[in-house]
């Protein structure tokens, strides 16, 4: 008989190897040590500072001196109801709104062709084309938006080469959307923020289209339902959760957002630049924040009213 | 009256592949039919083309004798319980089951009573309320199978219902099937890479082999009276014996089937060595090796095994040795 190996293979003995065999044994100490970093990252630099933030809400400023009275009140957040701030509230809302369902219209098919057909090659097109745009830096992307909405740019100059000019000017004669130009109206803002935000809403609805298996939708022609009975009732609701994600993306970063609406649109103001322009300027830190807590109250009710209406139900 | 299904020179490729390759059959009305066949040889393609998931390249497949070419999946009066079983994850159970009632219009009540009886068909009363991720594979099963009955197709498709089944399950499954199918009279077309299951189920088999039907019988003709060497060989694992050894053994120039427990240990048989043996519970299957040839025989529980290495005397009663039309 031949000398049987050791049942126990010798280590090298280093600290490295005694190491790792110590948290073998100890896999909560290790995940304990893994999570710890990014915990306290998260817990106290990103939540700390956004606490601290909320609270400067519940301070106000003396209007004589300028000053910020650390006394709890919530004077601040009767002046953020005022009827001013109010319009700069609902035209946020309304824009966030009417973006994220353009946003989810648009998005949708892209979406479901990726999903479903798109294989190899088209596959990676598809990835390379929605994350082509997220590369370049967001101004470039905005400013080139200014320049093909100006009254000079190349969509007018293309409306009018196929003599439609005059839908433009009719559009741009309605009240609300319209302007002088496309780069200076609410429908302007609105196609700018549509185009930024647009991946964000594609990449989650691809992603739980992916998981719907085709031998399901399938089943729903094979016991009689329509193509259109068969996306009511079971693509739309098992790609929900994805729409939901991707709605959360371009309704928070469009209720946040305060470069775009500077650069291409009207002169009423947005959320995120009344935030801007009272924390900067005006110097009023409790009324920005109040402006803040806008859209993470509006976000909260957005997610609890999508869980009651039974949207992660598929989850 | 015409048949339920029927295939008539039926070719379906992708490609260059020819999944289906000119299938022509007819199944009857009522009757079990099992497509039996390993993986790639067409089968599910050809459950597929009734289904009208897939199109045919070239024939027609008729159903109660009109043509479905060209007519989707949601007008057809077939259902099929599929291999995944493909439940909806965001509905109960019972919506599941009344989904096909729902998208036809049919009232609230009428679809709570329909779905809850044919539930109560397949066994699960009262589990209406549960979701399909709350279920075992079985009760998952029952749920697609009870989605399709209470549609009342005139063509009910399995395709490979029972793979994913332990075995018990599976067998219980079985006769199960088999009791609903006379119950509901409903033609059932199955599809199985299982052979025993195509023999213990099925009234009529159809043996897929490369896109084609190699012979279509009843479980005892496709048994007993192998058409092909393929056949023989994937239906219950006969030994297939060539030409030559066939005209050795029989004084006939022709492929032979030889079923491994129609081999016995005889005394002043034809000699064999014994290469392996494999204890299999009921029986033992000896691997041996004759004229050059692998044999393979089941040796009834009892007898005395050989030992490998060891040269027996093997032999079969003349009516055994089953001669074949063709490669």
């Amino acid at each position: 008989m031949a000398a049987a190996g050791a049942i126990r293979t010798a280590g090298r003995g280093g600290l490295l190897e005694r190491l790792s065999d110590a948290l073998w044994r100890r896999p909560r100490l290790l995940l304990l040590l893994l999570l710890l970093p990014p915990a306290l990252w998260l817990g106290i630099i990103y939540l700390g500072a956004l606490f601290a933030l909320l609270a400067q809400s519940f301070f106000s400023i003396d209007e004589f001196s300028g000053l910020i009275v650390y006394e709890p009140t919530l004077k601040t957040y009767r002046e953020l109801l005022t009827p001013a701030n109010l319009d700069i509230i609902q035209r946020t809302v309304t824009m966030a709104a009417l973006v994220t369902l353009a946003a989810a219209v648009v998005a949708f098919p892209i979406a479901y062709y990726a999903a479903r057909y798109a294989r190899g090659r088209w596959k990676a097109l598809f990835y390379l084309g929605v994350m082509l745009p997220l590369w370049s830096s967001y101004l470039v992307k905005v400013y080139s938006w200014k320049l093909i909405l100006a009254k000079e740019g190349i969509l007018t100059w293309a409306l009018g080469k196929v003599g439609l000019l005059w839908l433009l000017e009719a559009w741009l004669a309605l009240p609300g959307v319209g302007g002088n130009s496309l780069s200076t109206s609410f429908t302007g803002t609105f196609l700018v923020f549509l185009y930024v935000w647009l991946p964000f809403m594609i990449l989650p609805i691809q992603a739980a289209l992916e998981r719907v298996p085709g031998s399901m939708l399938e089943a729903s022609g094979d016991l009689g339902a329509t193509p259109a009975q068969t996306f009511r009732h079971v693509i739309l609701p098992l790609a929900l959760p994805g729409v939901i994600a991707g709605s959360i993306f371009t309704f928070s970063l469009t209720l946040g957002d305060y470069i775009i609406p500077q650069i291409v649109g009207t002169s009423a103001r947005f959320i995120g630049q009344a935030v801007y322009q009272h924390q900067g300027t005006a110097g009023n830190i409790p009324l920005a924040a109040a402006f803040a807590v806008v859209p993470i109250a509006i976000m909260g009710l957005y997610l609890w009213w999508a869980r009651r209406m039974g949207a992660f139900d598929a989850l | 009256m015409p048949a339920a299904v029927e295939f008539r020179d039926v070719c379906r490729f992708f490609g260059t592949v020819r999944a289906v390759d000119r299938v022509s059959m007819e199944i009857a009305e009522g009757e079990f039919f099992a497509m039996l066949g390993p993986s790639g040889s067409g089968k599910t393609t050809c459950l597929r083309l009734i289904a009208g998931f897939e199109q045919p390249t070239h024939g027609a497949v008729r159903i109660f004798g009109q043509d479905m070419t060209g007519v989707p999946p949601y007008r057809r009066a077939v259902n099929t319980v599929f291999q995944d079983y493909a439940l909806f994850p965001h509905l109960n159970v019972l919506d599941n089951v009344a989904y096909g009632l729902m998208v036809a219009g049919r009232g609230r009540a009428e679809r709570r009573r329909e779905a809850e009886a044919a539930l109560e068909l397949v066994q699960l009363p009262g589990y209406g309320a549960r979701r399909p991720g709350e279920l075992s594979g079985g009760q998952r099963q029952r749920v697609a199978l009870a989605r399709a009955l209470v549609m009342k197709p005139r063509v009910l498709l399995l395709d490979e219902t029972l793979g994913a089944l332990d075995l018990k399950l599976r067998e219980q499954m079985q006769e199960e099937l088999k009791a609903l199918q006379r119950k509901v009279g409903i033609t059932f077309v199955f599809v199985t890479h299982d052979q025993g299951e195509a023999l213990s189920m099925a009234d009529r088999i159809a043996v897929f082999n490369e896109g084609r039907i190699e012979q279509i019988g009843t479980p005892e003709e496709v048994y007993n009276r192998p058409a092909k060497p393929f056949v023989a060989d994937f239906v219950g694992s006969s030994n297939v014996l060539p030409p030559e050894v066939t005209f050795a053994v029989a004084g006939r120039r022709a492929w032979a089937s030889l079923r491994p427990e129609a081999i016995r240990l005889v005394g002043g048989g034809r000699p064999a060595r014994v290469l392996a043996t494999a204890f299999l519970g009921a029986s033992t299957r000896l691997h041996l090796e004759m004229a050059g040839l692998d044999i393979t025989m089941l040796l009834p529980r009892g007898a005395q095994v050989p030992q490998p290495g060891e040269t027996v005397s093997i032999g079969w009663a003349d009516g055994d040795l089953h001669l074949m039309e063709s490669a």
